[in-house]
């Protein structure tokens, strides 16, 4: 509305749109091309790239018609050789033209007749159907030559997702991967969250000494990097005995998370209106009471941007599962480690690399996309300040 | 036992165990160890209010300790240890023999070279995303697609962009987007425009804006000297103002390399494999992922900016470039830094694309995957602390920042 005023909307509207085509295009078009490129077989993929197998694609091929010995067929004075050139030879589409000679492959149009000389007569319909007649002496030896140029429409198959979530190759095989890194995400995302909330609420909400010191506290462990706590915190774990399995990995994930849970949390609950709060202490309410029946249903959207954040950190993870989780046996492999583990592996396999990686992003997204809003309160509450 | 079941029972005891301890341990303190009746029970419930923050304060407390506030110095005790001595003290060794490897020195450069560019590219173009869309109708949804990479793994980020920069031998067909685009370059006109033309104009308008901002940051010493009067941060300014002049040297010395450097034009390159510029397209996949986040922020606080302001630059007279720059941008710089620090922090820490994508080959180490090295490929507990602590030791000024502005917001 402010450049209404300066009558230049007209003008760089066009320009405002097309940038932000370009921008969009160019941010999603990598994450398009390996979602794309999930849904092609093997052979599609390095046979080209996956943005040409949006549109239909034209191949010229090289066939011969059968063998004219056995299957030529008398029609009066003729001999005819008839077949269909996708039954014999496999594949399939629409003939744009054909020839009968390398040097022009596309001299005839479908339905069209070659005359191949003295009465000799070749002809290719659009569906792949052929026919070859002639006198008995053309009509032998080797069959007929043909290129055919036909176009396929865009093919894709699930097939890739089928095979790796059933996979017999462990290796290969993402169905126990995305189990495991369920398991850790799901636990590593709750007891944070409890744990936070209370504390949230007590640096928010309760008088005591030393409670600004706390709060600075938090501020400064929110970017220290867990880096430094990984020899340390793995020593200790063996030390206790639970050594490298969920439990440290689910424990290791509730440390590093709750300064942003406390962070977030606490500047929420300080924004609740302190009537509320007040009025429930008059009213002979105790903290615990406050805690649950008030503020914690109040703070829901702190709640839920948490959640989030941790989720996807959580799920996204791989040094802390690495260091923590994963032993020898490997047994607990997560997605994002056995991706890595298969970037090694399966380098040139870009249908199970592909796809192994969409089953490991799809379920973040789907969480992005239906909980975009409180991802975005939390990011804001989060960071300005 | 199954895990899934093992995850359940541990959510059930981890949130019981909580649930119960602190509804528990407000009921032992108000009715056993401080119960508010009886001749004291005025004095009680005033003790019991002192301890109950405590109570609700401890688990956190516990934990916050434990895992990020013990390992500091434990860390910092291990990297002047020797492990294989039976932790004997050992001094500054571990941080002489991390001195002495070319790879930490390669490590430790690449990762200013990411300080540098991600935080700036991730920032300006989170900038222009925010204030492109929001001017137009279908910005929202402009919005959540390039916010979108935020949920994305940096591992899964990995495996896209090493897609992107797939190469394939030259008779083949090309399945990378990088090389398909790059042998439709000939060396013909289209080459020029493209590949010289626009670097240079490029770089030519990084080092106006890198100037520009040195400006703005020195410019206060100089009027401050002209008035008699010290406006604060005098070395920070300073500092600033040599690194962008710095960066203004050193964008305008490879303005020539643009133009002299000889293109393998028709060859598909293998681009991870580049030495230097491999850097380049490893920070490209974390500035997609940045914008995203970058944008978000920016939108919000350009929103938050007073109407009046804007409107008065434009009966002024002033035209769209001019109110972005000079009415729009100061008066959010608060929030640029905040994005800028945090984006800086992500960087220190940046480890999954590294170690997916080249695993530091090809002399794209940096510091957290160089860590990652010592600690578990040679066990080196003594050497990976060392430079763990080196991250802290980079980290540590954003830290004090941070708090700093908490402190002074508290009051």
């Amino acid at each position: 509305m402010m450049d209404n005023i300066a009558g230049s909307k007209s003008s760089l509207g066009w320009a405002v749109n097309i940038s932000v085509v370009l921008l969009v295009a160019l941010w999603v078009f990598p994450t398009f091309g390996l979602l794309v490129s999930s849904f092609r077989t093997a052979d599609q993929i390095v046979g080209s790239g996956w943005w040409a197998s949006m549109f239909p694609s034209e191949q010229t091929e090289r066939f011969r018609a059968s063998d004219p010995d056995e299957n030529r067929v008398q029609q009066g004075d003729l001999f005819v050789v008839e077949g269909n050139i996708f039954e014999e030879n496999g594949g399939g589409g629409d003939i744009k033209s054909w020839g009968t000679s390398s040097r022009a492959v596309d001299a005839y149009q479908p339905g069209d007749v070659a005359d191949l000389g003295d009465g000799e007569t070749f002809t290719v319909d659009a569906d792949g159907n052929y026919a070859w007649s002639g006198n008995e002496e053309q009509i032998s030896g080797r069959g007929q030559r043909a290129f055919v140029t036909a176009e396929t429409p865009p093919e894709f198959t699930t097939e890739n997702y089928v095979n790796i979530m059933t996979s017999g190759d462990s290796n290969d095989n993402m169905a126990k991967a995305f189990f495991n890194t369920l398991t850790v995400t799901i636990p590593a995302t709750i007891i944070p969250i409890v744990v936070a909330a209370f504390a949230a609420y007590a640096l928010a909400w309760m008088d005591f000494p030393g409670r600004a010191i706390l709060i600075a506290c938090v501020v400064g462990l929110l970017v220290v990097p867990l880096q430094l706590a990984l020899i340390p915190l793995l020593k200790l774990h063996v030390g206790i005995g639970i050594g490298k399995g969920y439990l440290g990995v689910w424990l290791a994930h509730t440390g590093f998370g709750l300064p942003l849970a406390i962070y977030l949390l606490r500047n929420y609950m300080v924004g609740l209106p302190r009537d509320i709060i007040e009025n429930a202490k008059v009213d002979g309410a105790t903290d615990f009471q406050i805690f649950t029946k008030i503020i914690l249903p109040l703070s829901f959207p702190a709640l839920a941007s948490f959640a989030i954040f941790q989720f996807l950190w959580t799920w996204n993870d791989l040094l802390v599962a690495k260091v923590f989780l994963i032993d020898a046996t490997g047994q607990t492999t997560v997605m994002t480690d056995q991706i890595v583990n298969l970037l090694g592996t399966r380098g040139g396999n870009w249908e199970i690399l592909a796809t192994a990686a969409f089953v490991s992003i799809a379920v973040p997204l789907c969480v992005f996309f239906a909980m975009q809003k409180y991802l975005v309160r939390g990011l804001l509450a989060g960071s300005v300040k | 036992m199954n895990p899934a079941l093992l995850g359940l029972m541990t959510i059930a005891l981890g949130v019981g165990g909580c649930v119960l301890y602190f509804w528990g341990s407000n009921q032992i303190l108000d009715k056993v160890i401080f119960p508010a009746k009886g001749p004291e029970a005025g004095r009680n419930i005033n003790r019991a209010n002192q301890v109950r923050p405590w109570l609700f304060l401890f688990p956190a407390i516990f934990a916050l300790g434990l895992y990020l506030a013990y390992p500091v110095f434990e860390t910092l005790r291990l990297s002047l240890t020797d492990r294989d001595a039976g932790g004997a003290f050992v001094g500054l060794a571990n941080y002489n023999q991390m001195m002495a490897e070319p790879k930490f020195w390669e490590a430790l450069r690449n990762n200013m070279l990411w300080l540098i560019v991600v935080p700036a590219a991730s920032t300006a173009f989170g900038l222009l995303a925010a204030q492109l869309t929001d001017r137009i109708k279908w910005g929202a949804a402009a919005k959540s697609l390039i916010f979108m990479p935020m949920a994305i793994s940096f591992v899964g980020a990995g495996v896209i962009f090493k897609l992107v920069y797939e190469a394939r031998p030259a008779d083949q067909g090309q399945i990378g987007v990088l090389n398909a685009v790059w042998l439709q370059f000939e060396g013909g006109i289209g080459s020029f425009l493209f590949l010289q033309l626009l670097p240079a104009i490029m770089l030519l308008s990084f080092a106006a804006i890198v100037a520009y901002v040195g400006w703005i940051f020195v410019r206060p010493i100089a009027e401050s000297k002209e008035r008699g009067g010290g406006k604060g941060y005098v070395p920070l300014r300073l500092f600033v103002g040599a690194a962008a002049l710095y960066l203004v040297y050193l964008s305008l010395s490879s303005l020539i390399g643009v133009f002299t450097f000889d293109y393998p034009y028709g060859q598909p390159q293998t681009w991870l494999t580049i030495p230097f510029w491999n850097s380049f397209l490893l920070m490209v996949v974390l500035i997609w992922i940045q914008t995203g986040f970058a944008m978000v922020i920016l939108s919000a606080a350009l929103r938050g900016i007073p109407e009046e302001t804007v409107e008065a630059a434009i009966i002024d007279g002033a035209n769209p470039f001019q109110i972005f720059f000079k009415i729009k941008v100061p008066q959010i710089m608060g929030t640029i830094v905040v994005v800028w620090t945090t984006i800086t922090i992500v960087v220190l820490k940046v480890f999954d694309i590294v170690f997916a994508m080249t695993n530091g080959q090809w002399e794209t180490q940096v510091l957290a995957n160089y860590m990652y090295d010592k600690m578990f490929r040679a066990n080196d507990w003594g050497v990976g602390s060392a430079s763990a602590i080196i991250i802290m030791l980079l980290v540590t000024p954003i830290l004090v920042w941070n708090v700093y502005n908490a402190r002074k917001e508290m009051k």
